[in-house]
């Protein structure tokens, strides 16, 4: 097994084969009376979050608590980082408490390969910067197969914000591991130019859809955007928004995804989040099962 | 404890009809003991405890038209030495739709040594209910236990030394049935 989750490209078939069977396992847990695995008993989680998150926190956090691990919670706002402390201290001052996981979330791009380096625990990126997020993929690609029951050979097309997406990128590196096609759809603006080796590259979201299994609906991240890079909110919405007539144009059994938060009437209609194609209150309880299977798989053993 | 090499002479205990006869007289055993097998559960504990509950429940349904669930308990995420070896993959824990609550639970399994599985097996076991009593079944005991547990329905007792091995295979999981003692010289 890795000893790390930085990046999807840590992933081969197998591995990642391997953690979606073990959270199928875990998912058996949440119908349960007693929730919890003695798995990770005396082993320590820290959460360690330099950008805010509600979902992925939350998840990480009862993840690692249904494994029994003990979990320090830990948020830049209202720590010594607000008083200039480097994350390098802030990783030797983990390292001394016993950290054997840092799940790490930052605003940098990179921030969680630099880390590996300076904690001898496992280090699980849950997001840096417009990089990656390695667990959000897992968790969509364990929603397809579970929806779909298979990934090999699926037909995914990514629509939206992909320049600023650390889903998208790991999504797209995941899937095309594990056998899908992946399509990215955006304005040309907010496409990047190095994916075109592992996806195809469409503008016109009408013509993708009818050939779908999934459409995954990224958030237009405003807060990292300096540009302007659309006309307008409005313009965007017309061209690259899945509305009720666009969600008939997708073949009968095709899902709709969104990795959360959304921007309701913007990239989704609320009509179309709340239908029952949506897989999206299904994906949060997904990542709890995926994150319990990727810490269980790095930390469980010797 | 050690393994015995992979070109150690092995002999065979128990091959084909013998092992189906073994597997008779346990059914035979649970009906008696558990007075017709009524509010009675088998739980497998994976991987070849699952096949061979489900052939105690065939044989028993075929003795006495009983039909007793059958259901599969993994141990792993239980296990004392999780920490002292790789990473194992998981396997499936399925109970019954009526659970375990109230229920004589009868955990099956291939082998019994060291007693530690079946000590994990009784952890898991109260996280998922509570059954009125627990029982165990295994094909082979072959002694060296490290813990105060037995067995309650016994296949067969096989002496061995610690350092010779047990190999169970069935035709469900290994495409054939055979238990073969591994490392003795005798």
């Amino acid at each position: 097994m890795i000893k790390h989750l930085r990046s999807a490209a840590d992933l081969d078939a197998d591995t990642a084969t391997l953690i979606l069977d073990t959270a199928a396992e875990m998912a058996a847990l949440s119908g349960r009376e007693v929730k919890k695995l003695p798995a990770l008993r005396g082993r320590t989680v820290v959460n360690l979050f330099y950008e805010d998150s509600t979902r992925t926190r939350i998840s990480f956090e009862a993840a690692a608590k249904r494994l029994s691990a003990d979990v320090i919670n830990f948020s830049a706002k209202g720590s010594s980082v607000s008083k200039g402390e480097s994350l390098k201290d802030t990783a030797l001052t983990l390292q001394a408490m016993g950290a054997d996981a840092v799940v790490i979330r930052h605003s940098a791009s990179g921030a969680p390969h630099r880390l590996a380096n300076w904690v001898e625990g496992s280090v699980v990126n849950a997001g840096d910067g417009t990089h990656e997020h390695p667990t959000q993929a897992l968790l969509d690609a364990y929603t397809m197969r579970s929806r779909l029951g298979r990934l090999d050979g699926l037909k995914v097309a990514i629509v939206g914000d992909v320049l600023h997406s650390r889903v998208a990128r790991s999504n797209i590196l995941l899937l095309s591991t594990l056998g899908a096609r992946v399509t990215v759809v955006g304005p040309p603006t907010l496409i990047p130019l190095d994916l075109t080796d592992k996806a195809q590259v469409s503008y016109d979201l009408d013509a993708v859809l009818p050939d779908s299994d999934v459409v995954m609906m990224l958030r237009v991240q405003t807060e990292r955007m300096q540009d302007s890079y659309f006309p307008s909110a409005r313009e965007y919405s017309r061209r690259y928004g899945l509305d009720v007539p666009r969600l008939r144009k997708l073949p009968e059994h095709a899902i709709v995804m969104h990795p959360g938060p959304m921007n309701r009437g913007m990239e989704i209609a609320p009509e179309v989040a709340d239908s029952p194609r949506s897989t999206i209150v299904e994906q949060v309880a997904n990542g709890v099962s995926v994150r319990m299977a990727v810490l269980y798989l790095l930390l469980g053993g010797k | 404890m050690a393994q015995p090499r992979a070109d150690a002479p092995s002999k065979i205990i128990l091959e084909g009809s013998d092992l189906h006869r073994v597997v008779d007289r346990i059914a035979h055993q649970i009906l008696e003991k558990t007075s017709g097998a009524t509010g009675t559960v088998l739980l497998g504990i994976p991987t070849r405890g699952v096949p061979l509950a489900h052939r105690l429940a065939a044989r028993i349904h075929a003795f006495e038209g009983v039909e007793v669930p059958v259901g599969s308990l993994d141990i792993t995420l239980y296990r004392d030495d999780l920490r002292l070896k790789a990473t194992r993959a998981l396997g499936r824990t399925e109970l019954p739709p009526a659970g375990i609550d109230g229920l004589r639970v009868i955990l099956v399994d291939d082998v019994l040594f060291s007693g530690r599985s079946v000590r994990a097996a009784l952890d898991a076991l109260k996280d998922l209910g509570r059954p009125s009593s627990v029982q165990l079944a295994v094909l082979v005991d072959r002694g060296h236990r490290q813990l105060p547990i037995r067995a309650d329905y016994v296949g067969k007792n096989i002496p061995t030394a610690l350092a010779e091995s047990v190999k169970v295979a069935l035709t469900e999981t290994d495409g054939a049935d055979e238990v073969r003692l591994i490392g003795g010289l005798s």
